[in-house]
């Protein structure tokens, strides 16, 4: 753990956290018997019977239990996605989705962020999820750190009063949600977005001035048929071919925390993606939920909060 | 009508006739000389109209028609100045419409007797900088031809508005102020074109029939239109100053560092009057020579304008100060960096172009009468200080936005050919629409002139002519 060493080198050490230690341990353990990778990919083709048996398993009290230190090899990812199970059988308005990032455990490999981009579709300019890279210090005492950098789905978003088509809104489950039939464009809520959390969609494609080449392998045709395949944010379809109000072309967007995914019991892409499961999502109104018990922790911030904007990610130091 | 008399002495050295409204004329050679102005073109005018007609067929028909084909990536706006030219082009047509409101509705309810002549060429430069100003929302939108969603109406699909947007006010605003801007500037329009209506025979004598609406000059149609016009001077003051202050709102509303400013409503207020009676005496000055109007267009009334524009660039010099001196010893990070970039980053050369157009040019030159009533010099001034205000309000919209709370989302922005492009088209629209309503309405207000020589006269005090002026109420 170099950036331990890094913060101790610059702050007093933060106080231990039972929790954390826990997970560490956990982590440590999961990936030294080669867990986490078959964790990883077991939720990458996970089907509805197997989200169903882990959901019968949260109900169980026994297992609701912190991850591994009973031995029962729950992994953080695997009891995330019980959580997720509970929050959805909970009324919409009574889940309170979060994002817990915790910038020890990042190591800037912006695997989060290339999910992201994949997962739905952006074309060029549009990035949901940057990591942020912060230096302090000065040399030879300097320290980096990388900084994620969701939608922080503000409970009093700035960027929500603005829009003058109420095309952008807070959804019952407090995400902000932005609709593509209904936004117009005006990119006003950008310039009101402390965060820099929204970008507009110009229409580009990665394959755009890429050599056109023979044959179905490589080329620009092929390479902007990924580009061009469906999405499926807010659980609409929208493809980038054809009629470009179908499409989010011309339109803001932003991070929506995977709704599409979480709502089928998934977690957001970014979050099973991270190499170093240094990102946590769940309902923060569960407080049997690992969100819950993260941000209880003493060392948590988030972005900008004198703002007041009421972000709901939220950041371990 | 009764008639109190006010008599004022001038200093000897100077001709009262000087003065237009000591200088009468028989009525009819006063309409032949509007009446002429209106239909003589020359070959140059119509070579002017042609530039004029391709530009706009290039900068409107072409770019924008490409830009909305491409998408708005044609245009330079990138991660994070999402906000560039075309809002720069906004603030700024918006200021150039308070020209006329000023001029005509302040000077009128003020009883200011100089602006006589020239209401309608500001009032007629509200209406089209209006549409100008109007057409850049629609530029700058990514769905342009969703525009009409703003509009409230009821709808099949319960399409709202968001009445707490200030884009949304800023929408209403703008329709206010050109419904109540046009009314304005074709209540006083009636007279004359009576008058134009009695001189014509052919279209023009048809056109002028329809629009003078029967007008026959009678005492109650006089007393209606007067009241008309003195309620409509004083409505549209308020509705003026709400125009630009919920443009500097779209801006102050947001948390934005650099804008979010309780002093952006005055400020860009006092900067759109600044700008846009620059644009009057740069346009009268273009009549005054292409349209040979040198008997109603003065010395006098250069002067006076003069006079208001030294005014504003106090103001609009202390609003900045204000505004500048307060971001500073606030010393907050993101600020500093934002006064940093202004005066060393690479926009300093602007930013300095903007204080000596804006700030040192007016105020070290416009205190002294002979360049305020030097053709050459006004031109070159009023000019410059519209350079200057373009410049800051460029620097207001895509500075801010280059420089703010995170870092790694600071950038830079250049506008495109594209963007250029549509800002010439827009001038150009600005000027085609002038150009040509300069040959079919009446530009000189020539009854109001008339109404003013009759209440101003010169009488014979033993050797001495004085000027008396009587009060009409």
């Amino acid at each position: 753990m170099s950036s331990e060493n890094l913060d101790k080198a610059t702050k007093p050490p933060p106080v231990e956290n039972v929790a954390r230690r826990r997970f560490l341990q956990a982590l440590a353990g999961a990936a030294g018997a080669g867990l986490a990778l078959t964790n990883l990919s077991r939720i990458a083709a996970e089907g509805n019977g197997e989200l169903q048996a882990v959901s019968d398993s949260a109900a169980d009290p026994a297992s609701l239990a912190p991850p591994i230190t009973s031995g029962d090899g729950v992994s953080a990812l695997e009891r995330m996605r019980g959580d997720i199970q509970r929050a959805l059988a909970k009324a919409p308005e009574d889940r309170r989705w979060v994002m817990v990032i915790d910038l020890r455990k990042c190591v800037g490999c912006h695997a989060c962020t290339v999910s992201c981009v994949a997962e739905n579709h952006l074309p060029p300019g549009v990035v949901y999820r940057p990591v942020l890279e912060e230096e302090t210090g000065t040399f030879p005492n300097v320290a980096k750190r990388f900084i994620p950098r969701p939608c922080m789905q503000c409970d009093q978003p700035p960027c929500v009063p603005v829009c003058p088509v109420n095309a952008t809104f807070k959804n019952e489950e407090g995400v902000v949600e932005i609709d593509y039939d209904q936004c117009i464009g005006c990119r006003y809520c950008i310039t009101a977005c402390p965060y820099g959390a929204r970008t507009f969609d110009f229409g580009g494609e990665y394959a755009d001035d890429t050599p056109v080449a023979e044959g179905i392998v490589v080329g620009r045709e092929v390479a902007a048929s990924y580009e061009r395949a469906t999405n499926f944010e807010y659980a609409e379809a929208r493809t980038r071919e054809g009629d470009r109000d179908e499409s989010p072309v011309g339109n803001v967007r932003k991070c929506h925390f995977c709704l599409h995914r979480v709502r089928e019991g998934m977690l957001p892409a970014c979050v099973t993606t991270c190499i170093g499961t240094a990102t946590y999502f769940g309902d923060a109104n569960d407080p049997e939920s690992l969100v819950s018990e993260l941000i209880a922790s003493p060392n948590v911030m988030r972005l900008k909060e004198e703002l007041g904007t009421e972000p709901r990610v939220y950041y371990l130091t | 009508m009764s008639v109190k008399a006010i008599s004022v002495v001038w200093p000897e050295t100077e001709d009262p006739r000087e003065k237009l409204l000591f200088d009468p004329r028989p009525t009819r050679e006063m309409n032949n000389m509007v009446l002429d102005a209106m239909t003589t073109t020359s070959w140059r005018y119509w070579l002017v109209i042609a530039v004029l007609v391709v530009l706009v067929l290039i900068g409107i028909f072409g770019a924008w028609g490409y830009q909305i084909l491409q998408g708005m990536g044609v245009a330079g706006i990138r991660r994070p100045v999402y906000w560039g030219v075309y809002i720069t082009n906004f603030v700024f047509w918006i200021g150039i419409s308070h020209s006329g409101t000023f001029v005509s509705a302040i000077l009128r309810v003020f009883k200011a007797e100089f602006r006589r002549p020239f209401t309608r060429a500001a009032e007629l430069m509200t209406s089209f900088a209006l549409v100008v100003a109007g057409m850049y929302p629609l530029i700058h939108l990514g769905r342009t031809w969703r525009f009409y969603w703003m509009v409230p109406y009821p709808n099949q699909r319960q399409l709202w508005p968001n009445f707490h947007s200030p884009l949304e006010w800023d929408m209403l605003a703008i329709f206010t102020y050109l419904i109540g801007s046009t009314l304005y500037l074709y209540l006083p329009l009636i007279p004359d074109l009576a008058m134009a209506r009695d001189y014509s025979t052919g279209w023009r004598g048809n056109l002028y029939r329809i629009m003078a609406l029967g007008w026959r000059g009678t005492e109650a149609e006089w007393h209606h239109l007067k009241t008309a016009i003195t309620i409509f001077a004083f409505a549209i003051i308020p509705v003026m100053f709400s125009v630009h202050t919920i443009v500097a709102w779209d801006f102050g509303m947001t948390m934005t560092v650099g804008w979010h400013s309780s002093i952006f409503g005055p400020y860009f207020v006092v900067g759109a009057i600044f700008s846009g009676v620059s644009a009057v005496v740069t346009v009268l000055l273009i009549l005054r020579k292409a349209m040979r109007l040198d008997y109603f267009l003065r010395a006098e009334h250069f002067d006076a304008l003069g006079k208001i524009i030294l005014v504003f660039s106090a103001a609009w010099t202390y609003f900045f100060f204000a505004d500048y001196l307060t971001e500073w010893y606030g010393g907050e990070a993101v600020g500093k960096e934002l006064l940093t970039l202004q005066a060393r980053g690479p926009v300093a050369p602007l930013w300095y172009l903007m204080l000596i157009f804006n700030v040192a040019i007016p105020l070290l030159t416009l205190w002294n009468k002979r360049i305020r009533t030097s053709v050459r010099g006004m031109l070159l001034i009023t000019l410059g200080i519209n350079v200057g205000m373009y410049i800051e309000r460029y620097i207001i919209v895509t500075g801010a936005l280059s420089r703010n709370r995170l870092p790694f989302n600071w950038g830079a922005y250049n506008p495109t050919l594209i963007e250029i492009l549509i800002s010439i088209g827009s001038l150009s629209t600005f000027v085609l629409l002038y150009a040509l309503a300069s040959r079919v309405l009446p530009l000189i207000p020539v009854w109001e002139v008339q109404e003013g020589q009759l209440s101003h006269r010169l009488r014979r005090i033993g050797r001495q002519l004085a000027p008396s002026v009587s009060e009409l109420d």
